[in-house]
């Protein structure tokens, strides 16, 4: 093989590569920088949110959503997470500054959701099923080591990290 | 001589390992205090808490809570040594204390604890006598 046979045989493969990776979901948007979503660092949040859940970051929902989980927190998703006024406004306001949405500029993660719809669950986001459609096999969240849609880190290692490119 | 700074280096792993929890121990005991006053009175013939009967409690299916979670052990697993999952899938540190020394010492986070989960699990508030007796039993494993 004389080496411009071998260039071309190794551009093949990378642009095969290329179009494998482009198949498998990951579009031009995420090539900046990869899927990374900032991850959370206030304390409370952590703390609070993280003892139940994986601390999900705020990004992945708009205000409206975070505003009305933290309303509805006697029974958050059939489970009793109440807390005292001061903790519930704290938390409500990190969320709210840090949403998907904030600043008026809603980022891919939330840009396809309806104005009058507020989504209590992330896993519910237009963004969240195009993503997981068709790459994870349904029944993979019913398996004992998922457990829920909510165990973003049974596959994505790195969630609570923001990052999400491992898939 | 020159075994000093080592022989004084051991002495310090040892005072921590003692002393966490000796500190946790006499941060648990006013939480306790507090309980028992409030069970003596509701109820004069209190005579102090039971690890019997909390861990009757931490085994019991209760039947008015939520159906996910009829018994602490549907989250905390059976054993108090084991580590439990919530159903979101994230892991629980033990309830033992001889496993999770800092158990039971922060009295707003035992009071948020029982707040929520006695509801879920029992369809209730826990008693001052229930929330008593089962720490009494955490700290016994």
């Amino acid at each position: 093989m004389t080496w411009k046979t071998f260039a071309l045989a190794a551009t093949t493969t990378i642009g095969l590569a290329a179009l494998g990776a482009g198949m498998s979901g990951v579009r031009a948007d995420d090539d900046k920088g990869g899927k990374r979503v900032r991850p959370v660092t206030d304390q409370t949040v952590i703390e609070e949110c993280g003892a139940c859940h994986m601390v999900f970051q705020p990004a992945m929902l708009p205000a409206r959503s975070w505003v009305a989980v933290m309303n509805g927190l006697a029974d958050h998703f059939g489970e009793n997470a109440a807390l005292s006024d001061d903790k519930v406004r704290a938390i409500t306001d990190y969320l709210v500054a840090n949403a998907g949405d904030a600043g008026g500029r809603p980022n891919r993660m939330v840009s396809g959701i309806a104005p009058g719809e507020a989504p209590l669950r992330i896993s519910d986001t237009p963004y969240w099923v195009r993503e997981h459609r068709g790459e994870v096999r349904p029944g993979a969240f019913e398996d004992p080591r998922v457990k829920s849609k909510a165990n973003c880190v049974a596959c994505h290692r790195g969630a609570e990290m923001g990052s999400y490119d491992d898939d | 001589m020159k075994a000093e700074p080592k022989r004084m280096g051991l002495a310090l792993v040892l005072l921590a390992a003692l002393t966490v929890p000796v500190l946790a121990g006499a941060a648990r005991q006013p939480i306790l205090d507090g309980y028992a006053a409030a069970a003596k009175a509701g109820d004069a013939a209190f005579a102090g808490f039971s690890a019997a009967r909390g861990e009757t409690l931490f085994q019991t299916k209760f039947a008015a809570g939520d159906a996910e979670t009829p018994a602490c052990t549907s989250c905390h697993t059976d054993n108090p040594g084991g580590t439990g999952r919530t159903r979101a899938g994230k892991d629980i540190a033990p309830m033992a204390v001889s496993k999770t020394p800092d158990r039971y010492t922060d009295r707003e986070k035992v009071e948020k604890w029982f707040g929520r989960n006695c509801k879920g699990v029992l369809g209730r508030e826990c008693t001052a006598l229930e929330k008593g007796d089962f720490i009494t039993f955490m700290a016994s494993k």
